[in-house]
């Protein structure tokens, strides 16, 4: 090959050669654009809803899904029977125009003027104005703006809009899941290139007290650690990242062991570096491919572990919400709202199935074996 | 070998130990206490329980003392089933959960290891698609999902199977928990045996068994088999240990009496002695099938060779 075709391909390293091999595995890219556009779902959309995440609609326990906005025209008949029941007055006409809705009613007494105050309180109603009445107070003419709530996803056994709660739950679901990823990264990636360096009877010591954790009962020590910082959420995620270091360590340790063979770390060495300093400038930044793949991997884990923890009961407390929480709750309303089981779990299941094809490409990328 | 093994389980003895201390502080010196009910209990009734129980003494003599009679066997009455030792409940809901689990087990390696074969024969083929996206699949809904989902259609919407409970103990009210137990597994084990198959597959072994002609089948079951299996073996240990000590979340979405639920129900009431019973129960389970796996793995890979 002339320098002159190296040069148009440009420089064949690592991270450009894994680079055109992610970018060619389509799953892993789709996975990508599909992940990203979920963050900003869950970052952004709860701003850009019109409902907050805890507000209650008493009127609407369990709506089912719709791409048409409550209350529907066969719903005001029903709504209206009900809230007048209370006040005792027959409905004689009901016209529906638009946004807003005429009403005339009847009673057999003297209508009082608290009628108002009862549609009101009415979360469909507002703007209730009396147009008219009779003059024996027997008859009334109200006009009042009808109050739409799109609800795209449902709502809740408590009324709340189940989409803003998938958001929110989003957030709180990658929240930890990266959080505590990251706390994992931090020790293990530490932990793993001081023993792999020094060696020697460091080495085997550290090496050691990794095999003995890793046969704790891990999913035990979590539920343990729950009981033991109270609830906690993010300080719970602090310490299972604490916890979930251990594979973190041994991936970097059997590369620092490669690496601190290899020619550039004798240069440093001979030149004077501090070991501190070969290990935080030379070594790390060499383990970084599997610590990546390793990275990817562990996210959906945590949060399917979240998941998990707030399906027993010891998730994230309400209103504040986790697709854990969501889908804990789905699951106890099957039979009778079932888009409260689906959405979050369809959600869950996207994020974590675009997490492991991209870990999966990054590995297919990054696997020197396969160079 | 036998000298192999006795020195792991004299290793383990270290690991159990520290389990039961770290266990025993984290769950005493969490706030809350077993006999916090919602309505206070007199002050006359607490002091008496706690002695009984002999919570009032130092945290240290508790310590000691439950170590004294862990090594005797005794693992202590429980406190919030009252009338029962954490040993009674244990063997009353053991046998259920390893039945459960044993059967996920073997349906799941059978399945698995059956479903990761073709996946690498058709690798990158329709059929390997299929079959990775459905372990994909099997792999990333969590089982509290699935659960729910196949009690409604095949308890509710359908009407084929009990949805919960343990009626009369037929294979009826099996089915749906064995499924859910077994299909998680059945996906990952599916995904190691198929990059185990594709690795072995390319080995100069295999090419030559083919070469001798010996038929694909043969080839397959007696030679590639053996060495693409050895990483599911490895994973064996600890799935092993998770099944037969029983799955909360499936114990409690179907009614199963089995003991995974005890420890999560034992942590949340404070139930000291259930906690730790169930504990070192799990540890001790993990501890032998990791050296079970060692075994195994020495038998199928004779490359491994473990020398004192």
């Amino acid at each position: 090959m002339t320098t002159d075709a190296a040069a148009r391909r440009g420089s064949r390293n690592l991270w450009g050669d894994a680079w055109l091999r992610l970018s060619s595995n389509r799953a892993a890219i789709t996975s990508m654009i599909v992940l990203a556009a979920m963050v900003l779902f869950s970052i952004f959309g709860p701003w850009l809803s019109p409902h907050a995440f805890n507000t209650v609609y008493r009127s609407y326990i369990k709506v089912p899904p719709s791409l048409t906005a409550y209350p529907q025209p066969q719903d005001i008949q029903e709504i209206m029977t009900r809230t007048l029941r209370r006040a005792r007055v027959d409905i004689q006409t009901i016209d529906v125009n638009g946004d807003r809705l005429s009403l005339g009613i009847a009673s057999e007494q003297e209508i009082s003027l608290r009628v108002r105050d009862i549609l009101e309180r009415v979360d469909d109603f507002s703007d209730v104005t009396i147009t008219s009445g009779s003059s024996d107070s027997r008859q009334m003419s109200l006009e009042m703006t009808i109050t739409r709530q799109l609800f795209l996803f449902g709502t809740d056994s408590n009324g709340r809009d189940i989409l803003t709660r998938v958001m929110i739950g989003g957030r709180v679901s990658l929240a930890v899941g990266i959080l505590a990823t990251l706390v994992a990264l931090l020790i293990g990636v530490s932990y793993g290139a001081i023993s792999g360096f020094i060696g020697g009877r460091v080495d085997h010591v550290m090496m050691r007290i990794v095999d003995m954790i890793y046969a704790l009962p891990f999913m035990f020590f979590v539920i343990l650690l729950v009981v033991f910082f109270g609830r906690d959420f993010f300080l719970i995620f602090i310490a299972i990242g604490a916890v979930e270091w251990l594979d973190m360590a041994r991936i970097v340790r059997g590369q620092t062991l490669v690496l601190k063979r290899r020619e550039f770390i004798e240069a440093a060495r001979a030149l004077g570096v501090s070991t501190s300093r070969i290990i935080s400038r030379h070594v790390v930044p060499n383990t970084l491919g599997p610590v990546i793949i390793y990275m990817t991997l562990m996210v959906p884990k945590v949060i399917l572990l979240e998941s998990f923890l707030s399906f027993i009961g010891l998730g994230v407390q309400e209103p504040m919400t986790s697709w854990g929480v969501l889908i804990s709750d789905g699951a106890d309303n099957i039979a009778g709202a079932i888009w409260m089981l689906v959405f979050p779990s369809v959600f869950l299941a996207i994020t974590l199935f675009c997490l492991n094809f991209i870990g999966d490409g990054l590995r297919d990328a990054l696997d020197p074996k396969d160079r | 070998m036998w000298r192999y093994i006795g020195r792991r389980l004299l290793g383990a003895v270290p690991t159990v130990f520290i389990v039961i201390t770290v266990a025993f502080f984290m769950m005493r010196l969490a706030p809350g206490g077993p006999f916090l009910l919602d309505r206070p209990l007199p002050d006359q009734i607490m002091e008496n329980l706690m002695r009984v129980y002999q919570l009032d003494q130092p945290l240290w003599v508790q310590y000691t003392s439950y170590l004294k009679n862990i090594i005797r066997g005794d693992f202590g009455p429980s406190l919030i089933y009252r009338d029962f030792t954490v040993a009674e409940l244990i063997a009353g809901g053991l046998p259920v959960s390893i039945q459960f689990g044993v059967s996920a087990l073997l349906i799941a390696l059978g399945l698995g290891t059956l479903l990761g074969t073709l996946a690498a024969l058709y690798q990158n083929r329709g059929g390997d698609y299929l079959v990775m996206g459905v372990a994909t699949f099997g792999m990333t809904i969590p089982n509290f999902v699935v659960a729910p989902v196949l009690s409604f259609i095949f308890g509710i919407a359908l009407g084929w199977l009990p949805t919960s409970g343990w009626g009369d103990g037929t294979i009826s009210y099996k089915v749906l928990p064995i499924i859910c137990l077994m299909l998680p597994q059945m996906a990952i084990i599916t995904r190691l045996t198929r990059a185990g198959m594709i690795e072995v597959l390319r080995s100069e072994p295999i090419r030559t068994a083919h070469a001798k002609g010996l038929p694909t089948r043969v080839v397959l079951t007696r030679h590639a088999l053996r060495g693409a299996i050895l990483p599911v073996i490895s994973y064996l240990g600890p799935a092993a240990a998770a099944l037969l000590t029983g799955s909360v979340v499936i114990e409690t979405i179907f009614g199963v009496p089995g003991i995974g639920r005890y420890f999560v129900q034992g942590a949340l009431n404070r139930d000291y002695t259930l906690v730790m019973g169930t504990v070192l129960l799990i540890s001790v389970f993990i501890l032998l099938f990791n050296l079970l796996v060692d075994i195994i793995y020495s038998v199928l890979d004779p490359r491994v060779i473990y020398d004192d």
